[in-house]
């Protein structure tokens, strides 16, 4: 019975490719499209910044923690460079560093995962002992002690955050790709003589896509949040101006008993923002991939969370 | 006999945990190139006597693998070196710094507790309409701040109000008790808030979907179809089913209270174990850095297990 009727509703619903599946999920929700406008925004002034930032990156330009004026709306810092020139370039290494970071997490984790879920038995049980275990222990304190002990640069920075923000990844790559492992065209394609190279790139990661999409754009927001930690701690990498950099400059010269608030109000305001449109993305694609949500009276829109740092994404 | 089982996998889990982050800590430090930070004996400004005690009690003259032994031998007895900064035992200095914590860190997350499930009950039952819209904005508003940042603008806010950084007023000598404790209260105002706000917005959002999914149940359905008053079945049927997850989430927050905990008393100067991570990170003062890593790691590791442990007795059914 219950087969039947999702045999007649297919047909109803043609446009359910998966590979129109995360711009259709965007639509339907307002704040996930807000979100990606933002981000989109974010985005383009990053990648732009060397052409439209008003000012030199190094440049004085003014007095010491100069007020906002028509030529610069949101003042100067403590070395009289435009804070919108700053903020630009800011938001450009936050993003390479939360995109890199998030590339290296995605990638043990993906690996961790679709080998666990794919191949089982002692393979998984030792990867998922191991992503316990790095569950557990707390990230930022491991990243301050790897950073502090490494020194400071962007390369290391990137590295710790990656290595220390994969185990949610893998865990639900894994749960994913279980599911998937069993389903009967998989086994047909086994059957057929296709190795696990093949059964995994073809049949298995398509499926698992739209999921790691989501994972990414939530990791993004972790890992950016981690460098603006970092950088705030002095273990940001000193010749780059990242968000954090410029937040902890501001706190380090005093802005505030100067009264500078423009210098230090945006550069957080932006890391804020940046964080919240990844969220907003990102929970919307997860929604939209839990099947149980579509269910009427179980459609009670989850808001399933990842912590920004620690780890309380793992048990629900 | 599965209950035994589990508590017993548990607390095993715990055990090996803990050894390997001890290892770790281990591996990181002593293994790393640069005498400064291997070497534990170096401790700046120090006497030919000091750093003869020390090379002697951590055996820095032998072997990587004695080395280790040693270490751990030394750990049992609680002997984590001398701090660079104040030639200090490291767990002296440690301990000071947990107990000026302790306050700050369970204020804030009682505060966040208090607060975030309150809002996450009102953002599920009101569902739809414009107060769950303004409780979701909101708690998505908090917990996308970086948490240092948060205590800069309440810094910025409450200036000249409340007093901005440390635990006391240093002029106030030898103050009456009542002056006294309420001198800590404001203190201690501002960092609890941040870490508070920074943990409101994560709980509410936790709380909030936690209760959706139980409001969808049919039991649910069946309180209402009796006629039971809303409050009714938000406590006694929704929310006790709700916070079975939560309880576990909100222990399992602690590495994120851990790490909010670091900024936060940076921001503030509160001179606890956050602010002196940050503090021997600045002065590269490795034992230090070891000793409170090793603290914080064992601390998340116990509190995860006492999560594990409540679950297991609020909710029987899970032995996996």
């Amino acid at each position: 019975m219950s087969s039947a009727g999702i045999m007649i509703e297919a047909p109803t619903t043609p446009a359910q490719t998966r590979r129109g599946f995360v711009l259709r999920t965007l639509r339907a929700k307002p704040a996930a499209t807000i979100g990606l406008v933002v981000l989109m925004i974010v985005v383009l002034v990053a990648v732009l910044a060397p052409v439209i930032a008003p000012y030199g990156l190094h440049t004085q330009v003014g007095p010491v923690f100069g007020s906002p004026s028509w030529s610069h709306p949101l003042g100067l810092d403590d070395g009289g460079i435009d804070m919108v020139t700053l903020l630009m370039w800011g938001a450009r290494i936050s993003l390479v560093v939360g995109f890199a970071a998030t590339v290296v997490s995605m990638a043990i984790g993906g690996t961790v995962g679709v080998l666990a879920g794919y191949f089982g038995g002692v393979v998984e049980t030792i990867l998922m002992r191991i992503t316990d275990y790095f569950i557990v222990v707390p990230d930022v304190p491991l990243m301050i002690v790897v950073a502090a002990i490494w020194g400071p640069s962007l390369f290391h920075i990137v590295i710790v955050i990656g290595i220390l923000l994969w185990t949610s990844t893998a865990r639900v790559i894994r749960a994913q790709v279980k599911s998937v492992r069993e389903r009967v065209y998989v086994k047909r394609a086994r059957a057929l003589g296709a190795g696990h190279t093949r059964i995994v790139l073809r049949h298995v990661l398509p499926q698992v896509a739209p999921l790691l999409i989501a994972n990414t754009v939530l990791t993004v927001a972790v890992a950016i949040f981690d460098e603006t930690a970092l950088s705030f701690l002095g273990l940001g990498d000193p010749s780059r101006v990242s968000l954090g950099k410029v937040i902890e400059n501001a706190f380090e010269r005093a802005a505030i008993s100067a009264g500078a608030w423009w210098a230090i109000v945006p550069p957080g305001a932006v890391v804020a923002l940046i964080i919240l449109a990844c969220s907003l993305v990102g929970g919307a694609l997860e929604d939209a991939l839990n099947p149980r949500l579509r269910v009427a009276h179980l459609s009670a829109r989850t808001f399933r969370l990842r912590p920004l740092v620690g780890r309380s994404d793992s048990a629900l | 006999m599965r209950g035994a089982d589990y508590v017993l996998k548990r607390l095993a889990f715990a055990v090996v945990t803990v050894f390997v982050a001890v290892t770790i800590n281990f591996a990181l430090f002593r293994l790393a190139p640069g005498s400064a930070v291997t070497n534990l004996s170096r401790v700046p400004h120090a006497t030919q006597q000091l750093r003869e005690a020390l090379t002697k009690q951590f055996g820095l003259n032998k072997s990587k693998g004695a080395q280790y032994v040693i270490y751990l031998k030394q750990l049992l007895h609680g002997n984590l070196g001398v701090s660079f900064e104040n030639e200090q035992p490291v767990s002296t200095n440690l301990r000071i710094a947990l107990i000026n914590t302790l306050p700050m860190v369970f204020l804030g997350t009682l505060f966040s507790i208090v607060i975030g499930t309150l809002t996450g009950v009102i953002a599920a039952w009101r569902r739809g309409t414009p107060t769950e819209t303004l409780t979701v904005s909101s708690a998505l508003g908090f917990y996308s701040m970086p948490t240092h940042w948060l205590g800069l603008m309440l810094i910025i806010i409450f200036a000249g109000i409340l007093p901005t950084g440390g635990m006391t007023n240093e002029f106030l000598l030898n103050p009456p008790f009542w002056t006294h404790v309420r001198d800590l209260a404001s203190h201690i105002t501002l960092p609890s808030l941040t870490l508070g706000l920074v943990l409101y917005g994560e709980y509410t959002l936790i709380v909030r979907s936690a209760m959706l999914e139980t409001l969808g149940e049919d039991y649910i359905l069946t309180a209402r179809a009796k006629g039971l008053r809303p409050w009714t079945i938000v406590r006694r049927h929704a929310l006790r089913n709700a916070m079975l997850p939560v309880a576990t989430l909100i222990a399992l927050s602690l590495g994120y209270i851990v790490a909010g905990a670091i900024l936060i008393e940076t921001v503030f100067s509160w001179p606890g174990i956050g602010r002196a991570v940050y503090e021997a990170v600045l002065q590269r003062d490795y034992p230090m850095l070891q000793g409170a890593f090793l603290l914080l790691t064992i601390s998340v590791v116990i509190c995860n297990l006492v999560a594990d442990l409540l679950y297991f007795k609020l909710d029987p059914r899970i032995t996996e």
